[in-house]
């Protein structure tokens, strides 16, 4: 008897991050700074609207593409902050998370063969969602040298005429590198020019230290090209709710919609209402969290500097992405004798893409004392592996 | 820079100065003359520490006293408050506004100290009409900090 399986999902690696996630649960008294979202809990009034939708009975589902109110604020919110005019009825959608948006949006768009270029170090999700939607993805390395920023070069070197869309990662997890407009201004140009798509996942689009997040669907021309991709996990500290919302234009909204309709049917209703309190409500938090991680930022960087470790300065999200290339180990081998020998677990660079290695994703949704501890220790292992030599 | 030093070090009094400059992204320097600039202003009025007295074996007792009081012509409420807080078990002392006039918070060792204090000395003030004592029977959060137990951190050890 063979256990009826699909080929195409048997032959996707699992993510690299399980196998070093099963280590770390084997030990104790780890610090870990492996985690991919807000130490913060979740606002108090956030949470209040949505006990309160609860006790109110609010538990039905919604339409499929979410709450009116909520695609109203979502909309106003992009309008205040990014400029970009969205009909809240035709081109917007709430999601299960951003990560449902990636997905549906592939699937909508894709057809068997069709080109998708990815930029990497990059989120988990990118590469095998895409092959699930029958694509062919093409990996372009990001290079440290230009701080992780993707250039309008590196796309025309991939481009073929199979080529359909982008993904455009920024703020981006692992690296923590931004675009600026004049980044994106180069990449809308190529875009344009080849006639081609981005799917935009902006979910760190409010974690940035110092610049303003721009969005390439601001830039003149982008809009019709860009399905956009954010959502509350990381801005609001609200990852368990699970909410994220997806922008289109009308003709793609329209077929990523029936695909949620029928595997989803909608997002989760309480959340759906903590998120228009998180919205309407919700900024004075986010600034104070963005403090509190540009603070630990700049501590970070710091560190890195005392002991000599080779790190570009990040601007978004709440990662840094140090290079541990003189060490001589892979970045495997690195964290996995970080965490044996110093208990600190951090993420090693290639569970984002081979281009990650030599790097290592070190985590700042901690708080300070603990990014303290972890840089004592990391300054005493660093210095064996230098002595080592 | 003054309000990101202050909303700083009003968590976290303890922190150097060249702490501050490296999570701020400035100078030491620079830092370190505008804390002394502020405490100069008496913008920065003190540096104290947040204890649960609870927890350690010294007994003390804290009440919150509404007072009411009639102000004086041309000074307000302002010498009777100053009659009120230069006592020092006196811990604060506002004027609200509201059924009451002046809210006074007291620490002593004990109940009998802190009802002497309102009956001997508060209560026989000319100014003062009448007073209402409430004492504190936990403290469940303070100066914007909780009092209870550290939480653990809930999340995955590791995630994307």
């Amino acid at each position: 008897m063979t256990i009826p399986l699909s080929n195409k999902i048997v032959n996707i690696k699992p993510s690299g991050i399980r196998k070093f996630f099963d280590l770390v649960s084997e030990m104790q008294d780890v610090i870990s700074l492996g985690v991919g979202e807000p130490d913060f809990d979740t606002p108090w009034h956030i949470r209040d609207e949505g006990i309160y939708a609860l006790e109110k009975g609010r538990t039905f589902y919604t339409s499929n593409s979410g709450l009116k109110e909520l695609k109203q604020e979502i909309c106003n919110y992009l309008k205040n902050s990014q400029n970009i005019s969205y009909d809240y009825n035709s081109e917007i959608m709430v999601t299960v998370g951003g990560s449902e948006a990636i997905d549906i949006a592939l699937r909508a768009m894709v057809n068997t063969g069709d080109e998708v270029l990815i930029p990497q170090p990059s989120y988990v999700s990118y590469y095998p969602c895409a092959i699930l939607a029958g694509a062919t993805p093409v990996i372009i390395d990001l290079k440290a040298e230009n701080n992780f920023k993707l250039t309008a070069q590196e796309i025309l070197e991939k481009i073929t005429n199979k080529t359909k869309f982008l993904i455009l990662p920024f703020p981006n997890n692992p690296t923590g590198s931004i675009m600026e407009k004049e980044d994106l201004e180069d990449i809308a140009k190529v875009i344009i020019e080849k006639d081609l798509y981005v799917i935009s996942d902006e979910i760190y689009s409010e974690l940035t230290y110092g610049k303003k997040h721009v969005s390439i669907a601001s830039i003149k021309g982008m809009k019709e090209r860009t399905v956009l991709i954010n959502g509350f996990s990381k801005a609001y500290a609200m990852t368990g709710w699970r909410l994220g919302y997806a922008c289109a234009p009308e003709p793609i909204l329209k077929q990523m919609l029936k695909i949620h309709q029928y595997a989803i049917m909608c997002a989760p209703t309480t959340s759906q209402y903590a998120a228009i309190e998180a919205l309407r409500h919700g900024e004075n938090d986010v600034e104070t969290m963005k403090t509190e991680y540009n603070h630990r930022r700049r501590f970070l960087m710091n560190a890195f500097k005392e002991m000599k470790l080779d790190c570009f300065e990040p601007f978004g999200a709440f990662y840094v992405f140090p290079c541990i290339k003189e060490f001589g180990l892979t970045s495997e081998e690195f964290a996995t004798r970080f965490l044996k020998e110093e208990k600190v677990a951090t993420v090693p660079g290639t569970a984002f893409g081979d281009s990650g290695e030599g790097f290592l994703r070190i985590s700042y949704a901690y708080s300070l004392e603990t990014l303290k501890e972890a840089m004592i220790r990391l300054n005493k292992f660093i210095t064996k592996l230098r002595n080592e030599k | 820079m003054r309000k990101e030093i202050l909303m700083t070090i009003e968590k976290n009094s303890k922190i150097s100065p060249k702490e501050l400059a490296i999570l701020l992204g400035k100078e030491e320097i620079e830092v370190a003359n505008e804390i002394k600039k502020m405490e100069e202003e008496g913008i920065i009025c003190g540096y104290h520490t947040l204890i649960d007295w609870e927890k350690t074996s010294i007994e003390t007792v804290t009440a919150l006293i509404e007072v009411r009081v009639t102000p004086q012509r041309g000074q307000g409420f302002d010498s009777i408050a100053e009659r009120i807080y230069n006592y020092p078990e006196v811990h604060s002392v506002y004027l609200i506004s509201g059924g009451f006039d002046l809210l006074v918070t007291l620490e002593g060792k004990s109940l009998k100290e802190v009802s002497a204090f309102v009956s001997d000395k508060l209560s026989t003030l000319d100014t003062v009409l009448s007073t209402a004592t409430h004492f504190i029977l936990k403290k469940y959060k303070a100066q914007g900090t909780v009092l209870a137990k550290k939480p653990k951190d809930k999340r995955e050890v590791i995630t994307p």
